[in-house]
Parts: C-alpha cells; structure tokens; sequence
C-alpha cells in the first residue's frame, strides 16, 4: 500500500502544496487502492476515475502557477456518497429504481468541494435511499467492513465510512437523517459530524427525510473532518431550510481543544444510554473515554433525557411519513427505470410495475408506514404524535445545555453486527440508531469519534459528542482533546489497528 | 355516451328549490418566475423549455419560496377584505398524476394565507350582492398533459400522452367562496358576475393576466339545490374548469335544471365532479368523489413557515389601487354618465382605453367620443379588443389636442386617426406625411377667398348687401380649393372682412 493512502487529508494537503508530491500521484494512489481493495470492501457504487484525475491535474496546474491553494483540502481525493448528486456519474441512492440516471445539476456540496480543489474518486454505497444500518439494503450488495470483512460497515453511509476504513479515501461525504453518518463513523473506527440542520445545505441530496436530512464530513480524524465541514458548511440560498449564518469556526476549535485541556468544560452523560442491549464492551471503552474526559479536566454530570425513549418510535413515523412524499416521484415517467411499457398498459400500470420493482423491501416498508401515518382519521394519532414527541425531546435537549456544555454518549449500542444477522429483524436494526435519532430529531449537530476497540470482539467503538444547534465548535473541541489523549494512552490512531486487507491483484 | 340527462324547466326549478353555490377560482399569477424556483412565467413556449430541477421535480432539487408570489397573495387577500395570517405553511397535498412531477402539489392546507373576506358583485340591475371568501390561498400549477389519439382529447381512448411541465410550478392562488345562498333565481348571475368582479379585481391589482381563455383564471362551480323546505344543504357537484364568464353562468344553470330534474324522480345527487361542454352547454359525469383520494395532507418539510410582518402587511394594503367597483362610481360622476351610457362603456370594454386617455390631457367627452364611435367600429371590424387596436391612448389624446389646438379639422383628425392605425407612426407624423395641416396661413387663404369672391360675384352682392348668411357659398368653395385643409370658421371671417373690405 501506499504511504499516501495512510496519509490524513491535511499532511496530503500540505505536501501537495509544498510539491513533495503532486495531486495527480495521490490522486493514483487512491485509484489503484480502490483497485487493489475494493473487490473485497465493495465501498464504491462507481469510480470517476478520468475526471478525478482531471480534477487532480487542474490542482497541480495551480500549485505550477503558485497560486493560492483553492482550500487547505485541495488536491485530497474523497468519496462521495451516492445520495449526492454529481453531474458526469450515476446517482443510484442504492437503488434499483435509478439505476445508470445520470442527474443533469451539481448539488450545492459537489460544487463546493470541486470549487475547494476536492478530488471526487467516485460514489459510494448505501442502504437504498439512506434507509438502513447496514448497507445490506444496497440494490447494489453490501459493502463489507475493512475490520472484519464479515461484518457491516454500518448505514446507510457504509461504503462512505468503509472507503475510509480501507484507506481509499482520505475523506468521504455522508448524510446522516438519523445516525447514517455517526454508525456508521463509530463501527468502522472512523470520524463521523453530522452537523446542525440547516448547516450544511441539502440541494441535490436525493430526500428520504426532508426534516432531518444532513449531509457531513466523513474523515480519519477530528481536523480533517473539521476542514471538509468548512468546505461544505454555510447558506445556500437554493435550500430555503439552510440557516443564513456562518460556518462555526470549527476548524479553530479543533487546534485549541488539541493542547488537551477541557478545564471548565461541563460534559453530561445521557443516564438513559446505557443497561439492557448495550454490548459490555461498547460499555467499558464509552466509560473509559469519559474517565479520560475528566482526566482532561472536564467536569462530569450525569444527565437524565427522560423522552429520549420515545424518540425511535417517533422517528420511525416522521421519517417514513415523509420518505412516502418524497419518493412519490418515483413513477417511470420522466426519469430512472421504467417497467412493463408495452405500449398497452396505462401510465398507472407502469408506474406501479416500476415500484413493484425499482423498490427493495425496506423501502417499501416505510413508504407503506408512511402512508398510513399520513391517513386522514390516523394523523394526529401518528405523524401529529411524533411531531410533539419530537417537541419533547427538544425540550430535555434545552434543560440538558442549561447543566452541561456537550452531552456525550455511545455512539450504537453494539459494535459492528455480522452481515446477515439482523437482515430480517428489522426491529433489531432499528435499534442501532438509538442514540444518535435524539439530536437528529432536534436538529443539534453530533458527532462520532473513535474510543477504544471492544475488549470483548475488538472491533471499534464510538463515543458520540453532541452539542446544541450552532454550537459544533463545543463538540469539534471536546472531540479534538479526547482524540490527543485517546491516540497518546493507546499508542497511536485506532485506525492504524485495521487488518492489512488482502491486495486483489 | 350516456343519455342525455333530464332537466327540469327552470322557473320550476326556482319554485321548488334554493340553489346553493361555492365557487373556486384558481388565477395564476403573472410573476416573472416560478413559485418555487426561477423558470420564468410566459404563456406558449416550446414544450418543457421553461423548466429546471426543482419544477421538474428531479431527485435532489428544492424548492424556495418566490417572495413576489408572497406578496401578490397578501394583495389578493387584503382586496378581497381577508384577514392575512401572521403565520402559516406551505402543506403536500399528495397524488399521483404525471404531469405532476414530484406526485405531491406545494399548496396550503389548514393554514391559508388570506382568510375570512368578502367581494361586492353588482348584478346588471344594479343589486349587489355580497359574496363572503372563505379563503385565498397559495399553490403550485401542474404540468399539462395532451392526450393523443382519442376522440376526446381526454385520457380514455388516448394512444398515447405527452407531458409539458412548463406550467408546473407556475404560482397559483386558489380562492374560495363561503357557500352563496339566497340568491334564487339569479344564482347562474351571480357566479358569473362574481367572478367578473373577482377578473377586474385581479386585474386592477395587476397580478394576473386574468385570461380565461388561456387558463389563468380557472372557475370550479360547486352546485347543490335544497328543497323549499329543506334544513341542510344538498349534496354537490364540482364542475371542473369552466373557463369562460358565459360559461360559468350556462354551467351553473344547466346543473340546477339536471340536478332539480333527478331529485323530482325521486334520485339523488351522486358528490362528484363533472366536466363542462361549451358545445353543448351540458355537463358530464367525471371522477365520483366518494372514492377521491387521501391527500395525506402534511406540512412541507422543505420550506420554512411564513410569517408576513404587520408591517409590511400594512405597507401592502397601501399598494392597493382603487377598487373596481368604487373606481365605476367615481367615474360615472366625473364623465357625467347615465347609468346606461355607463354599461355601455363597460360592455365595450371602452372605461379602460378612454380613462388613459383623460389621463393623457384629453376631456372625458371627447375621448368617449373618440373610442366608441369611430375606434369601436375600428375594433369590431378588425375582431379585436378596443384595448388591442394598433393606436394608444396618449396617441388620441394627441390628436384630440391638435383638434382643439386648431391645427386639425375633425375630419383630417379622422385621417391622421387611420395613419396611426395603419402603422405611419405617431399622429405630428402622419399630419406631417400626409400634409394633413389645416391652411392656417392668412395669405394663401385670402388668395383663395378673393378668387372664390371674384368667382361669384352675385354671392358677393348679396353677402355686401347684409345677407351675411349667403357667405356659406363662399366657404364652399375655399374649403375645396384648399382641399378642406382650412379652418371654416377663419375662413367665414376672411369672407366678410374682404367682402366689406
Ligand atoms: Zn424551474
């Protein structure tokens, strides 16, 4: 493998500017990785190789010229997750139903990071339309995790984080509606923000749940993810959900929480994450980081959510309700597949044929809970329901930030599950999303970043930092110290520990 | 094709029964862009030209609210008396139909912008009738589908359809009346003067072209009847996109007659919708409402709530031009109208064209004059509007000026009049090409006048002799020789001065 595989975005970054390699070489060395790997990882849906490598040469033409770097991320390769559009590629979502559509416009974010520089390798696999845990629920077979080729890279954005993990990608892009970046970011040993709705626009991110949908950085470690999250951040005025303020500076708040000091910082721990169906390891490696907070010199409150139990249940009415709407358009008349037109039937006929067939089942499930929350007689009871859950749940968010500056929690309950093993409880793989649904549901920004490796399968685990809307600097801080004092007492980045995976060629 | 349906004569139809109405007029507004995105508005481009993401409703795209769209409705409500709310949604009302292209229309639900109005509809007899609004509120336009290879033009029996999503996202405010009853047997009357009322409204506000015949204002009449003794209304029928005024009032009427026909043998109203046949007057049974779909209504998670600011309420209420109704008043007054001159006018579509051109300088008579004798027959022959005639108002407020100025006799202002309208440019320039001035040179009309004098020299005895009256001869004959381009009144005075000189 090569050494610029293993490279964080900003070392490849500054040696790109510094002509110590140029963006073209890093560039092929990510390509052949990709070849190398990814027969085995399946992380990528499709590979742009000719206009990544254009994208690399327009990088070194600058450096030639000695301009100013476009962005500290020029020149550093990524991978997109296919849920983003991005002319000159498919955008499948993972699903059948768009199989080979090529969308004619740029979504905001692919805009913003080719303005930056940002080498796009390809696009990524995921749960068909976001809707997963596991990546299992890809049209298109599922991504295996580099830990442990056997098990899930999480989802939906598991061949984002995968591609990561494997070292295909110094960067990779998720969307997170209700733990799509941070499971997957914490199963994988990976970085995972999902940052405040309205953060990050969301133009040209094909919708599952409109109210929830964010997209965010994806990176091996805190910096690189607060570098992409400045790229990306910031209002867009094609998105009318997208707040009219400035990035957070999270990029500075990562250099100051690195010195490793949190004195006066308060850091609650949600009381309710924790007992029954919480993996013993994921237990021990979430209190070691907390104890390793506090030897920051952070101050440790225990913190009580009391409606945070009901939050899975009234995220799986909202986000079906809305992913009924949102993918009603899915009808075979203007783009993606079309099935049974044989001239005789009628356009009912085959825009259901094609839903019969472009839909995998988990989809189908949530449009159909969807439908029916939606009912007229059923609404209050169920989408009107939800909506005041989610109301609740804002409300223990708001006493919780009155006591403690972060909340912090694990990320999933479990580490990585074996492909398979939860493929047809769906109930189970709901479960994985536990502790990242609340902020989701309240719009906060959340992030996942690495603890310790399970003492009893050691596969990685995630503590998951959330803070309050807007305050992504408190988290990225906190983050950032916990990562120093993370890598110092165990010899080094958790990422450094993956398995050599075996080379195709 | 089924039977044609039964009707009851009407005056029985009255006897019998009361007629109840909703109206529900869908305008389109005359933005320059789209409710959602910025495809512009226009009527008549090449199919799906004017689209982009977001109208087509393509993966990834988004909506954002047009703020002009905003506004116009807010206009609307306060024209309308509504109260404007201080904060509502945009809801999904979600069906399936394809040329509707995210299955779901951006409308407003439970949370209209304008609520709780009224309009004042003045009836030929002058009545007027006050027709309570329930609510106005904002929407998206669909696409169009044409469907080809049918007998119809409608989807059964098509071979195939063709979708044009350039009228998709079009902005669209949907006002809805309060039921209208009382109205007897003046209700066909009353929906047809009312959406009147409601088209010059629209379009004194000027937000909507308010063309009926292009579709941008589209009338649903709901129509039920309750017996005399009845306590609750009956049930109703929707009839679909009646888009002309004459139709609306046939509409209403012919589904009084059917309705009133059935429910004498006996039958009852089936809720439905129904299509009208200009041809035929007639209306026909569409989609059964029993079975209409669940809209699944739900607020639209991709815009956020708007919230108009009293103030900028207020400053709107102030663009308010003067109402329709209160606008006829004050001009019957100030152009010292009958009541039945006043119709006329109105009937002629002249109030507009003539008012502009008082506006222009001229007197109300003059420019009265002016659009109704001689441009109204212009207009007829040519099967136009008055407004359509290829001469403005400021174009015959000039020539009414050069009249009165002297420089033209009415019957050269007639000619300088066909120079405009043949295209020769504005009215100085057509007296100039045309050499339409009238002879007010003092010199070369003596010469004319001493020759028509010395020409008959009997008339000038008679005109020396006092018999002034005789002089009219000698006007005659100037205004030939100088081919009428003479002022006849200077003319008569040079007469009698070189008579008696
Ligand atoms: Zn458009």
């Amino acid at each position: 493998m090569s050494e610029l595989t293993r490279m964080t975005a900003a070392e490849l970054a500054a040696k790109i500017q510094a002509k110590e390699v140029s963006a073209v070489e890093v560039t092929q060395a990510h390509l052949d990785r990709i070849a190398d790997v990814d027969p085995a990882v399946h992380a990528f849906l499709h590979v742009s190789t000719d206009s990544a490598l254009a994208q690399a040469r327009a990088v070194d033409e600058d450096v030639a010229a000695g301009n100013q770097p476009a962005s500290p991320l020029a020149g550093v390769p990524l991978a997109l997750k296919d849920v983003v559009t991005m002319q000159g590629a498919p955008t499948t979502v993972g699903s059948r139903m768009l199989e080979g559509w090529e969308p004619p416009y740029d979504a905001t974010i692919t805009t913003r990071m080719l303005e930056a520089g940002i080498v796009i390798l390809g696009k990524t696999n995921m749960d068909e339309f976001a809707m997963g845990s596991s990546t299992e629920n890809s049209a298109y077979g599922p991504t295996h995790n580099p830990w442990d080729l056997d098990r899930i890279p999480g989802g939906s954005g598991g061949g984002s984080s995968a591609a990561l993990a494997s070292f295909e990608a110094a960067l990779a892009i998720g969307t997170d509606t209700g733990g799509s970046i941070r499971q997957p970011g914490a199963v994988t040993g990976t970085v995972g923000v999902k940052p405040t709705y309205g953060g990050v626009s969301r133009y040209g991110l094909v919708a599952f749940s409109s109210s929830l949908d964010q997209a965010g950085p994806c990176a091996r470690t805190v910096m690189d993810a607060a570098l992409l999250h400045e790229v990306i951040g910031g209002h867009d005025p094609l998105d009318a959900t997208s707040i009219n303020e400035p990035v957070p500076p999270v990029v500075q708040a990562v250099r100051e929480g690195a010195i490793g000091d949190l004195r006066g910082v308060k850091i609650g721990v949600v009381k309710e994450f924790s007992g029954e169906g919480y993996d013993p390891g994921v237990m021990v490696s979430f209190n070691e980081a907390v104890e390793q907070l506090r030897v920051l010199g952070a101050e440790i409150v225990e913190i009580s959510c009391p409606h945070f139990k009901y939050a899975l249940s009234a995220y799986y009415l909202i986000a079906p309700s809305e992913c009924s709407s949102n993918l009603a358009r899915f009808d075979a008349m203007r783009y993606g597949i079309r099935v049974g037109d044989n001239g005789e039937r009628s356009a009912e006929e085959v825009m259901s044929l094609t839903r019969e067939a472009g839909f995998g089942a988990e989809v189908k499930r949530r449009i159909m809970i969807g439908t029916y929350a939606l009912s007229s007689g059923y609404y209050d009871a169920y989408y009107g329901s939800a909506q005041k859950v989610r109301t609740l749940i804002k409300r223990d968010f708001d006493a919780a930030y009155e006591k403690v500056d972060v909340l912090v929690s694990p990320t999933t309950p479990t580490t990585a599950f074996p492909i398979g093993e939860r493929a047809d409880n769906p109930m189970a793989m709901y479960l994985a999303d536990l502790c990242t649904i609340p902020a989701s549901m309240a719009g906060h920004p959340a992030m996942s970043v690495p603890s310790k490796l399970s003492g009893i399968d050691g596969l990685p685990v995630g503590l998951q930092i959330m803070a309050p809307a807007l305050q992504e600097t408190r988290m990225y801080r906190v983050a950032a110290a916990y990562e120093v004092a993370r890598n110092e007492s165990d010899g080094g980045p958790l990422i450094s520990r993956v398995p050599e995976l075996e080379v195709a060629r | 094709m089924t039977a044609a349906a039964e009707l009851m004569d009407y005056d029985e139809v009255i006897e019998r029964f009361d007629p109840v109405l909703g109206l529900e007029v869908h305008v389109e507004l005359s933005t320059s862009t789209k409710m959602f995105c910025g495809c512009p508005v226009v009527f008549g481009a090449e199919p799906n030209t004017q689209v982009c993401p977001t109208c087509l409703g393509l993966p990834g795209a988004l909506p954002v609210v047009n703020a002009k769209g905003i506004e116009a409705a807010i206009r609307i409500g306060l024209a309308l008396n509504c109260e404007i709310a201080e904060w509502c949604r945009f809801a999904r009302k979600n069906y399936f139909y394809p040329d509707m292209p995210k299955n779901f229309q951006t409308s407003q639900y439970d949370e209209p912008i304008a609520f709780n109005g009224w309009l004042d509809v003045e009836l030929e007899d002058g009545t007027v009738v006050r027709v309570d609004i329930e609510r106005a509120h904002m929407e998206e336009d669909t696409g169009k589908s044409l469907h080809v290879g049918g007998s119809t033009g409608r989807i059964h029996g098509a071979e195939h359809s063709l979708l044009d999503y350039n009228r998709a996202g079009v902005p669209l405010i949907e006002i809805v009346t309060k039921p209208i009853t009382g109205t007897g047997a003046r209700a066909p009357e009353v929906a047809r003067a009312y959406v009147t009322a409601l088209r010059d409204l629209l379009r004194a506000l000027e937000v909507s072209d308010v063309r009926m015949d292009q579709g941008s204002v589209r009338c649903d009449a709901n129509v039920s009847l309750m017996a005399k003794d009845a306590t609750e209304f009956g049930t109703r029928t929707e009839t679909k996109n009646v888009n002309s005024l004459r139709s609306v009032e046939r509409a209403v009427r012919f589904e009084m007659t059917r309705q009133a026909a059935v429910l004498a043998e006996g039958g009852t109203i089936r809720l439905e919708t129904r299509h009208f046949d200009e041809s035929t007057g007639s209306t026909s049974s569409g989609r059964p409402k029993e079975t209409s779909e669940d809209y699944r209504y739900f607020p639209e998670p991709d815009l956020v709530p708007i919230a108009p600011s009293r103030e900028w309420v207020e400053e709107l209420r102030k663009t308010l031009p003067e109402m329709p109704a209160a606008r006829r008043k004050r001009i019957q007054v100030e152009w010292n109208l009958t009541d039945l001159e006043l119709r006329d006018l109105l009937n002629v579509g002249a109030v507009d064209v003539i008012a502009a051109t008082v506006d222009a300088g001229a007197s109300p008579a003059e420019a009265r004059a002016w659009w109704v004798s001689h441009l109204a027959q212009e207009a007829n022959t040519r099967g136009v509007e008055l407004a359509d005639l290829p001469i403005t108002p400021a174009q015959v407020a000039d020539v009414i000026k050069l009249v009165a100025a002297g420089t033209l006799t009415n019957k050269l202002a007639r000619s300088v009049v066909e120079g405009v309208l043949a295209g020769e440019g504005e009215p100085v320039e057509v007296v100039e090409k045309r050499g339409l001035k009238v002879v007010s040179d003092d010199s070369a009309l003596i010469v004319a006048v001493d020759e028509a004098l010395a020409g008959q020299p009997d008339v000038l005895e008679k005109i020396r002799s006092g018999k002034v009256a005789a002089a009219g001869a000698i006007v005659g004959a100037v205004m030939k020789a100088t081919k009428g381009q003479a002022d006849a009144k200077r003319v008569r005075e040079l007469i009698l001065e070189r008579a008696n000189a």
